[in-house]
């Protein structure tokens, strides 16, 4: 097993020193000149030339990534020149919104998908099966701002029961807190539920005509044991796989979801950083937000080794 | 004489497809008494397979099967699902063809043959394991207490099909169907698996169902043959009266399609040439008057039904048996 996790760990460094190139030449290649952003329109050119040279600007692109690099590897991810705040300072004040946005919304997506997708793959090709199948293509189709209004307009125009927009932080106000999320949340799960529900039902189908399946009915197994025991988790990679590459992404935050409901996350971050031109932020935050993905991969590629003994064991 | 343990009545399975209906399983009657061997022989695709699935009431969704399966005083057919679960794994077990894929790969040894027990008879977990280690040092698995801790693909496939014998045997069934349970072996282990299902069926005291496409499997070790062609059972006899005297052309092939040590190097196999007649359209005549050498006009005219040999048991569909003088040894 610790063989298994390093030699998991090794394919994981080339990634991230790709993900940091990427960042940086994205950051890098857009186009406008950053001391211009900063000095603005009334700069003289002796003042752009100076704060150029001061900021590395005038260095070789492969000298700057390195330099950039070697800052990151100290932990130095640089300071937005708006704000004056750290990258690190910036994204520990907005992570945890996203974090529990990126929970809640996982929680109530699986809580949807999972048992619909048993449900259906239980009786696969019955009415249940072609109404929810049906019902969830109809749901992968709808965009997340739609979904978000409808609900805003349902949960807090209507029916007065969930605030709107806003935000207090879980340490001042638990429930409070819980409320201002239910419907970003659940705007993101209604997104999510589908593409679990599909990939669970079609593994789940495809695991019942197993001969380990047929032994266990011959066994007089309970239909419940079979489905929940014999079934599952020999079906669950691929949803494993999804859920895996959907926290990641919503680790990053969701730019218009945050946005709707005025979250102080992540998503917000960016969309600020974009709107300022503040490149450093950007390329920070976009860093960050790419490591903790590829993190969040290489601890699903882990979670295999459990499901399955096989790959645990190295036989697949 | 008490009643059989298992009676087969006028069984027939049908499976739609996209060209027609196939008929998997025609009008089988067989019984089966208690603590007795039956050994259901025939080639691919003849309905052997279908036929005990028929009787473990596991036929696909969208079979459909008339007839009826009595099984210790109850019809399986129209038995409701709970009292046939309950029957299940208890009294009627099954190894199936591939011990490869029969057992859960993300299990453990423990937990699949635990679960069985624990399903059926009222054991605390510390005695559903001890039975566990008790059963696995029955089917001739060495250290058996480590085993439970282990997952499938860490045995080969000669242990995995004991301990699929070992969850069969678990609960004390009435009844063994083995499907095919050495063809996915290899040929050094297959003697080994056939002499632990006599052994315990010998000690337990249980009927048992040989499936098999090789009559040199079930030849010593079956009391009583059914030679299946085409969905339909072609001859049945006690399995000495059978191999003394058979009457069906069919059997006579499959006989001689078994290679024999005696006979010289690169002696070609006399395999039975062509393929079984396509099941979604039945022939007017035998199925196997086609293939047949002793084919003669009333073959392709009518299906001959079973009827009674000399020898008492010995059943047979042919309108031109074998006779003794005409045998030849192939």
């Amino acid at each position: 097993m610790v063989a298994f996790v390093a030699r998991r760990f090794l394919y994981v460094v080339p990634v991230l020193l790709a993900v940091s190139l990427l960042t940086f030449l994205i950051a890098s290649l857009l186009p406008g000149d950053l001391a211009y952003v900063i000095l603005g329109d009334q700069a003289t050119p002796e003042n752009l030339a100076a704060l150029r040279r001061d900021m590395g600007l005038d260095q070789p692109l492969w000298w700057r990534y390195l330099s950039w690099l070697g800052h990151v590897l100290q932990g130095d991810l640089g300071r937005s020149f708006r704000t004056g705040q750290t990258v690190l300072q910036a994204v520990a004040e907005r992570i945890p919104v996203s974090i529990e946005l990126m929970l809640l919304a996982e929680f109530i997506g699986l809580l949807i998908g999972v048992p619909l997708a048993i449900a259906c793959a239980a009786r696969a090709g019955g009415a249940f099966d072609r109404f929810m199948t049906g019902s969830a293509f109809g749901m992968l189709s709808m965009p997340s701002f739609l979904t978000a209004i409808l609900l805003i307009y349902l949960f807090a125009v209507e029916l007065h029961w969930l605030p709107a927009t806003g935000y207090v932080p879980f340490t001042e106000e638990p429930l409070g807190n819980l409320r201002f999320f239910v419907l970003p949340a659940l705007t993101l799960a209604l997104a999510e539920w589908p593409g679990i529900m599909r990939v669970l039902r079609s593994d789940m189908i495809a695991t019942l005509q197993e001969d380990y399946i047929a032994l266990a009915k011959a066994k007089g197994l309970k239909p419940s044991r079979i489905l929940f025991v014999h079934a599952l988790k020999p079906s669950s990679l691929t949803l494993v796989t999804v859920t895996g590459i959907n926290i990641g992404r919503l680790l990053g935050g969701t730019l218009i979801v945050e946005s709707i409901f005025a979250l102080p996350g992540i998503g917000r971050l960016l969309v600020g950083a974009i709107y300022t031109r503040d490149l450093v932020i950007l390329q920070g935050v976009v860093l960050l937000v790419a490591c903790g993905f590829v993190i969040v991969n290489f601890i699903v590629d882990m979670l295999y080794a459990v499901l399955d003994p096989r790959i645990r064991h190295g036989h697949a | 004489m008490s009643a059989p343990l298992l009676t087969i009545e006028d069984v027939a399975v049908e499976l739609p497809t996209p060209r027609g209906n196939l008929r998997a399983v025609d009008h089988v009657d067989l019984s089966l008494d208690a603590g007795r061997t039956l050994g259901i022989v025939g080639e691919s695709g003849c309905g052997k397979t279908m036929l005990s699935r028929a009787v473990l009431q596991l036929l696909p969704k969208k079979a459909k099967l008339t007839g009826r399966v009595m099984f210790d005083g109850q019809d399986l057919v129209r038995l409701d699902a709970e009292r046939l679960r309950r029957l299940r794994g208890r009294d009627l077990a099954v190894v199936f063809q591939d011990p490869m894929t029969s057992l859960n790969p993300v299990l453990t040894i423990g937990t699949q043959l635990m679960e069985t027990i624990q399903e059926h008879l009222e054991l605390d977990a510390s005695a559903a394991k001890a039975r566990s280690i008790e059963l696995l040092a029955a089917v001739g698995i060495p250290a058996p207490e480590q085993r439970l801790a282990q997952y499938p693909h860490q045995c080969s496939g000669g242990m995995r099909q004991r301990i699929a014998i070992a969850i069969a045997l678990s609960c004390e069934p009435k009844l063994l169907i083995a499907d095919e349970p050495t063809t996915a072996l290899d040929v050094t282990i297959q003697a080994q698996i056939l002499d632990l299902l006599a052994r315990e069926q010998r000690r337990r005291h249980m009927a048992m169902i040989i499936i098999t496409h090789d009559l040199g499997v079930v030849a010593g070790r079956a009391d009583e043959l059914a030679v299946m062609y085409a969905g339909r059972v072609v001859e049945r006899a006690p399995t000495p009266a059978l191999f003394k005297r058979m009457h069906m052309p069919y059997t006579e092939a499959l006989l001689a399609a078994i290679p024999k040590l005696e006979t010289a190097p690169h002696t070609p196999l006399p395999a039975i040439s062509g393929r079984p007649p396509d099941p979604t359209r039945p022939l007017k005549g035998c199925s196997f008057a086609p293939r047949c050498r002793y084919a003669a006009g009333r073959c392709h005219e009518a299906k001959p039904e079973l009827k009674s040999a000399e020898m008492p048991g010995h059943l047979y569909a042919c309108f031109h048996p074998i006779q003794m003088s005409e045998r030849t040894d192939a």
